[in-house]
């Protein structure tokens, strides 16, 4: 993941991107979760390529990428936790255990912390509901969480 | 021989730790000499056990957990490699009971394989029912479906073999199977152990699904929260595809069918047919308005059946043994099996395949053991965050499509998230409302809003405002939600919040007001 490429390079590189996964059906998907693997997020610049090589407009690939939870506007952390937050979660204290990783890193969901290590998001299940409370860490699963382990947790992503 | 050991590879295990022991584990076989090998399975689904580690032995595997790297030692000491006793063994693995009353027709084979090997999966009866498929007529594979009585383990419960003699009878140049794997209900996670842990049954049941139907292609939509299970299928149908059971001619038969893996993106709703299609084709994951049904009109405009991961993956033991064998099992219009997913605060956590027929106090209490902080089970809620909350009192309700209907709730994808007497159920009532609003598409009004005119109106009741008043227009606001919206989305959201209202009514009450100190 490179945070400074040129719009000149966004362009270019979304263009070898789009032209080698156009011929599949419905391609816009897998589309840009590619750039936002090659970039770490959907860059602005991205989009008019996208829109001009698919045949659609602007507006409707904006439409798609500002729909989808996944699809970043700009950069996120270096590294990436994302908590559940739904009922499983909750039934063994989720709640109380997000406000502590919130007061540990100083900062909200949705939110990178001012030294860009590491941003925190909310996610509506892992599947890993019998092993409540979890979080995913960089794509790692982690369950049965409790506040030592969320302490390591946060260690990790500040280390 | 080289000893075989069993270390899951489930994302609930690896939640747990399961790499690390299986690293370990391969350290200290190495510096030891041992004759060992380490297979990565899938889990046989008793995640409070997990990670769970089994040795094959002469009398069969034996099993040990939860097992920590700090563990590792002391079992490779006690004579782990032949099976040896241990403060962390639980005997033989058939024999725990939680796995013994289980009747394992669809997850016969999550946690014995190694979910990768295509040899395994054949020697534990993989491709039995694709190559009797082969050799039936399109309409006679889905006359034995029909007969087999599955109906979509998604939800809604809507008979498969009706769904895909609808395809079946609908011309078209083109048509398409769609498998739903965007598991996106809380305390749900069937979907994922079966990719994870038999790929193959999955891919068969598409391969089936499409000689039925004669659809060429098929996609599997699976959620971006899954990345085991993409990494899993993915590799399943590269495999699968080579050894030519998918491709040009399916297992040699001159039939053509293909798949591919999607990945989708966060979107809760693409859980629901019609927005997964748009999803699909590029879209955003708005609901379509039905008619026309999928069937008719699916991905692409052509001809789709469109199944949740399990009814496809039951497929294919109704092929191989029969409809009359699988039918046998269950109650009144629900046959078969179901894998029951027990979650939340629950002492037995996991996956528990059975027969359709078991009272949910059954399942909380005895199998799932009561709840993992040992406090009294206030509610349980089964279908997922679109699933009605149910207390105590209803814990005779045997788990049965019509009989949860009955009583105002769903069985859904058949997860159920055990709470104690620490919930605020005016709280869950507000997340359900809370969670709509997150996850709408916005395309139609009384999801779109009423979700948030929800969450307000939770708050006020919580705030003590005019609470008699605010109830009832909460439960007014579900009305129109629950016959106003255009999918399960917004028309569902109203089973967590009224049945949260109508079972347990004390956590609605106005918190009495502390009189200020003078």
């Amino acid at each position: 993941m490179n945070l400074h490429v040129s719009s000149r390079d966004i362009g270019e590189r979304t263009l070898d991107i789009v032209s080698e996964m156009k011929s599949l059906e419905g391609p816009l998907l897998p589309i840009l979760h590619e750039i936002q693997a090659e970039f770490g997020y959907v860059p602005q610049e991205a989009v008019p390529v996208i829109a001009r090589e698919l045949n659609l407009s602007r507006a409707e690939v904006h439409g798609v990428v500002s729909f989808y939870h996944d699809y970043r506007d700009h950069p996120a952390g270096r590294h990436v936790l994302k908590l559940c937050r739904a009922e499983a979660c909750q039934a063994m204290g989720g709640d109380a255990l997000a406000e502590r990783v919130k007061s540990l890193l100083g900062i909200d969901f949705h939110q990178t912390t001012l030294d860009g290590a590491v941003t925190l998001e909310p996610v509506y299940c892992l599947g890993l509901c019998s092993t409540a409370p979890a979080a995913m860490l960089d794509g790692e699963v982690h369950g049965r969480l409790d506040a030592d382990a969320v302490r390591d947790l946060v260690a990790e992503v500040r280390a | 021989m080289s000893v075989r050991i069993f270390v899951p590879q489930d994302a609930a295990a690896l939640a747990l730790g399961a790499d690390r022991v299986a690293k370990a584990l391969s350290q200290e076989i190495g510096t030891r000499g041992l004759d060992a090998t380490i297979v990565r399975n899938g889990s046989r689904g008793l995640h409070w056990l997990e990670p769970m580690i089994e040795i094959e032995t002469a009398q069969g595997r034996v099993a040990y957990g939860p097992v920590k790297t700090s563990d590792v030692a002391s079992l490779l000491d006690a004579g782990l490699s032949t099976g040896g006793n241990h403060p962390l063994c639980l005997g033989k693995t058939e024999d725990l009971p939680f796995l013994k009353n289980q009747t394992r027709l669809t997850f016969a084979r999550c946690g014995i394989i190694d979910p990768l090997s295509l040899e395994d999966y054949k020697a534990h009866d993989g491709l039995k029912g694709l190559a009797k498929a082969v050799a039936m007529t399109s309409a006679d594979v889905v006359t034995q479906v029909t007969e087999s009585g599955l109906r979509g383990r998604g939800g809604a419960g809507f008979p498969t073999g009706i769904k895909w003699k609808t395809v079946l009878d609908t011309a078209g140049d083109r048509k398409y199977i769609v498998c739903n794997a965007d598991e996106g209900d809380s305390g749900t996670f069937a979907d994922r152990m079966i990719m994870e842990g038999d790929p193959f049954v999955v891919i068969e049941g598409m391969a089936i699904a499409g000689l039925a139907t004669l659809a060429t292609k098929g996609f599997v939509y699976i959620r971006s929260e899954y990345p085991h299970a993409i990494a899993t299928m993915t590799e399943a149908v590269e495999i699968a595809r080579t050894a030519g059971i998918l491709g040009s001619s399916v297992m040699g038969s001159g039939r053509a069918f293909d798949m591919e893996i999607r990945t989708g993106a966060g979107a809760y709703v693409c859980g629901e047919e019609t927005a997964l299609l748009n999803s699909l084709e590029g879209k955003r994951g708005i609901v379509r308005a039905k008619p026309p049904l999928p069937a008719h009109k699916g991905l692409f405009n052509c001809p789709t059946v469109i199944n949740n991961v399990i009814s496809l993956a039951s497929v294919p033991i109704i092929m191989d043994k029969g409809a009359a064998f699988y039918k046998d099992f269950g109650m009144g219009r629900s046959r078969g099996t179901i894998p029951i997913q027990i979650a939340g605060n629950v002492k037995h956590g996991g996956l528990y395949e059975a027969a359709f027929g078991l009272t949910l106090g059954q399942i909380v209490d005895e199998i799932g053991g009561g709840t993992a902080t040992g406090r009294p089970v206030k509610a349980v809620q089964v279908g997922g965050p679109l699933g009605a909350y149910f207390p105590r009192a209803l814990f005779d309700t045997p788990f049965d499509y019509e009989a949860f209907a009955a009583k105002d709730g769903l069985i859904g994808h058949a997860g159920i998230t055990v709470f104690d007497d620490t919930a605020d159920m005016l709280k869950q009532a507000r997340f359900a409302m809370e969670f709509c609003a997150i996850e709408s598409c916005g395309k139609c009004t009384p999801c779109r809003i009423g979700s948030t005119r929800g969450v307000e109106t939770a708050d006020k009741i919580a705030q003590g405002i005019e609470p008699e008043k605010n109830l009832a227009l909460l439960a007014d606001l579900c009305n129109t939600m629950k016959f106003g919206s255009l999918c399960a989305l917004g028309g569902f959201t109203p089973y967590p919040v009224t049945s949260a209202m109508n079972h347990f009514p004390d956590d609605f009450r106005p918190v009495p007001l502390v009189e200020a100190a003078e």
